[in-house]
This record gives structure tokens, C-alpha cells and sequence, in this order.
């Protein structure tokens, strides 16, 4: 996984609330078995007419949002199934750091795997990001992990709170398989005295 | 000791690993696999050297893709790419030597109808699967609920996952419920009073006399629709129904470790003053039969009500209301029981085992559905489709007009040839009326089976109760 670095990025203002995983990637493009190449289909049916041309008043096909890198997003973003295709297709698009007042909670997990960072923030500083995202292409929003800041395109400091373990593997690049396996001692003594204590599992 | 909930005695009986920061690792005890969520995670292992940790413990079966027309094993009705997911599957489960039943096992079915028929949940354990319908298997007093691709990875080689402790929320039904309401009005009636995000960062306890009062399948009901609350998980504390519903099942514990299994199962409920985060109660006397109508869980009205305006909401929810009901082709203030139905599909993981179909077998018996109305019956499994075939259902339903399936997800996500068209209206048993979902511009109605069966004899939503 990539570091996730310091940035300053366009950001597109998706107000509607409980965006689900079906709208971000719908099922006929989880048939395939990569990683990668689903940023295309991503928002299909919102973005796309279905003989392929574009919707036009869709935000992301708008010319001053056609590479946000940034979503600030309506309540409940990411509800639904716990399909990764959601955040791969956003991550493939150039989609680095969603703010909401809330995520659904797989999603939201999901987005760390993939170097992204979810935001929650209280509904006012959201629609301070919102008004924010509306300028268009002038809305450079900063985003600075390490320091946990959002700065506006006018200069305003937003603080967010991270989980401190999730923040140090994002900012590293790490790998939870490989860090996980450096506790192999703990997960073999833990199955030695489950055998003992509950031999039907 | 203070006195805990079922979730944290189940958390704690399961971690193998807690740094200072209480990010926990947790030890999986059943992982479940189904063929859209694991072909990355299988090529990641293969990528890195790694393997399965625990092969015993992990039970794959290919669901969402596969057609539930008779003749099935024909290649070609399969797309190129979902033969090629289901392929992967087959491949991936025999290098890695996991437990698999391939779709020409009687056995196979939706990953969460096989999981508790064959016996692999039970009480206590810690269930995962790369499908957010894990939550269903809750119902036994598991804590269970869906993970990503990257996760299901993470389990694969470590048989473990990060993560953190969630807080605790107790649902509680009270009193009994009234004729014509189900498990899945009680799961849909709490949607609509928490909302989708309501359950965010919970863990849900379902209790009282109505949850206690419901059998294993209406359990299943309930658990698997905390996730369209938002929960990580819903959990119900085992008792004897549980018991029974296990006992002899092909890999439930059998005679000494049967007795060694049960007397831990007896401890797995929450203590007298436990502390709850977050309460939510609801008289199981005041629920009544329930339908969405909108593109969101939370959109749940009583059949008796008519489509609300977007004014009648706040916040975002206006534009969304505005959103939804422009999308459901619906009128504010028309009544609920006034919508024609084109399509009745009844299967899924919230409602494809055998009760349900029982309970849809009474409702259309020896009458037929309306005319021009296209009705689909899946089951949750080759062994539910084969019992209800033993019980006489099957024939109902056929000289109903109903047609008669395989087992998968089908319609619920319609990742296979099972579609809605274009503003194709839908009465469905499965748990997502979300935008596109059963197929592009497809409108979907969630009901209990009861109710989807007597929208198929109607021809619009109906109040069972009219019916009984």
C-alpha cells in the first residue's frame, strides 16, 4: 500500500444522505476477480445514461469536478453490502479522502485497506466543506493526516479525530497481514487453550 | 466481575491479541466464502507466499452468480465473467483444501442458509464471511458479522481480524405479536425507528418475549437485517430453541463434547445489570405487517398507511424522500395497499428457508396469482428445495403459478440472469430496496413472505390480514 501523503486536491459536494454501496458500484461490475479498472463503472447509474454517454449534471461529470480527489459527502455514505469494489472503484477514480457525518462501518474499515481515509465530522463543519466543495474547481481543500487538519480554500482549519493505529499504517503504507503475522506466538497460544477449553469449534 | 453482555463475554472468550490501544485481535472461529468477495483475497495469498491458517474452519460456496433455472450446469447460462468467478471458487477452494460444496451439491445454496443447516454455526462462535448478511447468524448467539475483500485476506492467512470493540445496543420486543406480523415485520420495524445509520458502531442485543417467542428461522429473520440498521452485528442470547435446532445437525458437537459445548452455551447471556450503550424498545403488540417505499431499509410504513411527502422529513432526508419517491414512480398521500405489483420474488438470506415458504404455501394455496404477474419462489438451498418438494409445497406453488427455482441469492442482488426491467415493480422477501438494486431502474417493495404472497395473488400490496 501506498503513504499516504500530505495532499491539496479538488473536492466534490455529494450532499444527498445514506449513499449506498449499490450506488457506488453496482453488481453487474462485480463479476471481476482484479483489483483495479473499476474506477470507470464507478456511480454508474448516476453518472451514466445507459448507451454509455455521460449524465451532465452529475457532479462528478461537471468540468470543474472531473478529478476531485476529494468527496464531502451526505449522512450514512458507504451503507449496504461490504463489498471493497466501493472503495476500489472510488480509490481508481483518484478519490483519496471522503468526510461525512457518518460511514457504515465496513465501508469505512474497507477504505483503510485501500490507502483512503474516511472523515467524520460534526453536520456543521460538514456543511462548512459542503459550501466549501460548491466553488468548484477553486475549492482546493488541504488534507493533512499527520497533523489531522482539513485546511479550506479560505484558510479555515478543520481538526479530525483517526484511530491512532489505523492512521500509523496508513501514513506507512502498511500491511495489517504482515504486522498481524508478527503476532504468530499470541494466535498459536491462543488456539492451543481455545482447543482445551471449547474442542467442538 | 461486573456483569457483562452476551457480546462481551462472546469478544472476550475470542481474543488472542489487545495492544494498549485496545485494538484487539480477534480469533475467528468459522469463515465463510462465497465466489464475488474472495477471488482477490485467494490471488493476494497466492502473490505473497502465504496460506490458509485454519483450512477446517473455512467453508466456501458459490451463490450470488449462479443461475436458479433447472439446467443449470449449462455453461452458457452463465456470462462469460461470472463462469469465470465460479470457476475461480472451485479452484481456489480445492488448492487451498477448504470445505466446499460446488453447485452440483445438493448441499449448496446461500452461504448464510448452509452455514447453520450444516451445523458449522453455533453458539458462542465468531463468524465472518465478505458478505454484510453475516449478521444472520447472530441468531444463534454468534457474534458474526460481513468483512471486505482485504479482510476476508486477513483472515484467510491469520485466522484473526483488527479490530475494535463496538458498543453495546439492546432491542427489546415486548409482549406478544399480534396475527399476521413476522420476523421480518419486527427487523423492518426497527429500521424504521433507528434508521440505516441508527446502529452505527453497535453491536445489537435482540431480546424480550417476542424475539424469545420466535422459532431459529425468525431469528435468522431478524439478525439479518441489523446490518440495514447500520449494527456491525445482531445477536440473540442462545436458549432451547437453539439447542434443538442444532442438536444432530452434520457438524454440530455430538455426545461428550455435545454436553462439554452445552454447559458453556447456558453461560452465553447477558448479565443481570449489564450496561447498554443505547436502548431501543418496541411493543411486539403494536407492530403491524410493514412495507418500504422507499429506496432506503428505513423507508417503512404499515401496510395501512399511504406514501409520505418529502416535507414530513428533515435534514437531508427531504431531498432523499424527494429522491426516492420520484425513483418508486409513487404519489405522496396515494395508499400503500393502492401499488401495483408487477414481480413477486421470495427467496433470499432473510427469507428463502423452509418456514417462510411454509408460511407462503398457506397463503396461495389452491388459488392462483394474478394474471400477467410474474412470481418467482428460490430457495435458500438444495436441501430447503428438496423439503419443501417432500412437504407438498412445491406443488402448491407451481399450480399457483409460481415458478420454481434452484437455490441462490437470485433476484436479491440480481448479479445473476434474475432481473427486474426498467421500472419493473417488485414485492420482495430479501432485505435492499436500494436504487438499481434488483436491476437497473428496477422498483423493489420489501415484505415479509406472507405479504409477498398476497401481493401475488392481488396484484398490488396487500394487507395479509385481508387475507386471513
Amino acid at each position: 500500500m501506498e503513504k499516504f501523503e500530505k495532499f491539496t486536491g479538488i473536492a466534490a459536494p455529494m450532499p444527498l444522505v445514506n449513499i449506498d454501496t449499490d450506488m457506488i458500484i453496482p453488481k453487474m461490475f462485480l463479476k471481476s476477480i482484479a483489483r483495479t479498472g473499476f474506477g470507470k463503472n464507478l456511480f454508474d447509474e448516476m453518472r451514466f445514461n445507459r448507451d454509455g454517454t455521460e449524465i451532465a449534471d452529475f457532479v462528478l461529470n461537471k468540468p470543474q469536478y472531473r478529478k476531485s480527489e476529494i468527496l464531502i459527502a451526505g449522512d450514512n455514505f458507504g451503507c449496504g453490502s461490504s463489498r471493497e469494489h466501493a472503495p476500489w472503484a472510488l480509490e481508481d477514480f483518484g478519490i483519496k479522502v471522503i468526510v461525512s457525518t457518518s460511514f457504515a462501518d465496513i465501508f469505512f474499515n474497507n477504505c483503510f485497506k485501500n490507502g483512503m481515509l474516511p472523515v467524520v465530522l460534526p453536520q456543521e463543519q460538514v456543511d462548512l466543506l459542503m459550501k466549501d466543495a460548491e466553488k468548484g474547481e477553486n475549492a482546493r481543500m488541504s488534507v493533512d493526516l499527520e497533523a489531522q487538519e482539513i485546511t479550506t480554500s479560505d484558510g479555515d482549519v478543520i481538526k479530525f479525530e483517526v484511530d491512532a493505529f489505523k492512521k500509523h499504517c496508513l501514513l506507512e503504507g502498511l500491511d495489517d497481514i504482515g504486522l498481524t503475522m508478527e503476532k504468530e506466538a499470541s494466535i498459536t497460544s491462543f488456539e492451543k487453550a481455545a482447543e482445551q477449553a471449547r474442542p467442538w469449534v | 466481575m461486573s456483569p457483562k453482555t452476551l457480546y462481551d463475554k462472546i469478544w472476550d472468550a475470542h481474543v488472542a491479541h489487545e495492544a494498549e490501544d485496545g485494538t484487539t485481535l480477534l480469533y475467528i472461529d468459522r469463515h465463510l466464502v462465497h465466489e464475488v468477495t474472495s477471488a482477490q483475497a485467494f490471488e493476494g495469498l497466492r502473490m505473497t507466499g502465504r496460506t490458509v491458517r485454519a483450512p477446517e474452519k473455512t467453508i466456501a460456496v458459490p451463490d450470488h452468480n449462479v443461475p436458479t433455472t433447472p439446467g443449470r450446469e449449462d455453461p452458457a447460462q452463465m456470462t462469460p465473467e461470472s463462469r469465470i468467478q465460479v470457476a475461480a471458487l472451485d479452484t481456489n477452494a480445492k488448492e487451498f483444501g477448504v470445505h466446499y460444496y460446488p453447485v452440483s451439491d445438493v448441499r449448496q445454496g446461500i452461504v448464510h442458509i448452509v452455514g447453520p443447516e450444516q451445523g458449522w454455526t453455533l453458539p458462542g462462535m465468531t463468524v465472518v464471511c465478505g458478505d454484510s448478511h453475516t449478521a444472520t447468524h447472530g441468531a444463534f448467539g454468534a457474534l458474526a458479522h460481513g468483512i471486505g475483500t482485504s479482510e476476508v485476506e486477513h483472515v484467510l492467512a491469520t485466522q484473526t481480524l483488527i479490530q475494535k470493540k463496538s458498543l453495546n445496543m439492546k432491542v427489546e420486543i415486548t409482549g406478544k405479536l399480534m396475527p399476521g406480523v413476522t420476523a421480518k415485520d419486527i427487523t423492518l420495524a426497527v429500521i424504521g425507528e433507528t434508521g440505516t445509520g441508527g446502529g452505527t458502531g453497535y453491536v445489537i442485543e435482540y431480546c424480550g418475549e417476542a424475539i424469545r417467542d420466535l422459532s431459529m428461522e425468525g431469528r435468522m429473520t431478524v439478525c439479518n437485517m441489523a446490518i440495514e440498521g447500520g449494527a456491525r452485528a445482531g445477536l440473540i442470547a442462545p436458549d432451547q430453541t437453539t439447542y434443538d435446532y442444532v442438536k444432530g445437525r452434520p457438524h454440530a458437537p455430538k455426545g461428550a463434547q455435545w454436553e462439554a459445548a452445552l454447559d458453556w452455551w447456558k453461560t452465553l447471556y447477558t448479565d443481570e445489570g449489564a450496561h447498554f450503550d443505547k436502548v431501543v424498545t418496541l411493543k411486539g403488540e403494536d407492530i403491524q405487517p410493514v412495507v418500504t417505499w422507499g429506496t432506503s431499509p428505513e423507508d417503512v410504513l404499515p401496510i395501512t398507511a399511504t406514501v409520505p411527502f418529502p416535507e414530513d422529513f428533515t435534514g437531508g432526508k427531504v431531498e432523499a424522500a424527494a429522491r426516492s419517491i420520484e425513483y418508486m414512480g409513487l404519489t405522496p398521500g396515494q395508499k400503500l395497499t393502492d401499488i401495483e405489483i408487477d414481480t413477486v420474488f421470495i427467496g433470499s438470506c432473510t427469507n428463502g428457508r423452509i418456514e417462510d415458504f411454509r408460511a407462503v404455501a398457506e397463503v396461495v394455496k389452491g388459488k392462483k396469482i394474478k394474471d400477467g404477474m410474474r412470481a418467482m419462489i428460490v430457495p435458500g438451498s438444495g436441501l430447503v428445495r428438496a423439503q419443501a418438494e417432500e412437504e407438498g409445497l412445491a406443488d402448491i406453488f407451481i399450480e399457483a403459478g409460481f415458478e420454481w427455482r434452484l437455490a441462490g441469492c437470485s433476484m436479491c442482488l440480481a448479479m445473476n440472469p434474475d432481473q427486474l426491467s426498467e421500472g419493473e415493480r417488485c414485492a420482495a422477501t430479501s432485505n435492499r430496496n436500494f436504487e438499481g438494486r434488483q436491476g437497473y431502474k428496477g422498483r423493489t417493495h420489501l415484505v415479509s413472505p406472507a405479504m409477498a404472497a398476497a401481493a401475488a395473488l392481488t396484484g398490488r400490496l396487500t394487507d395479509i390480514r385481508e387475507l386471513m
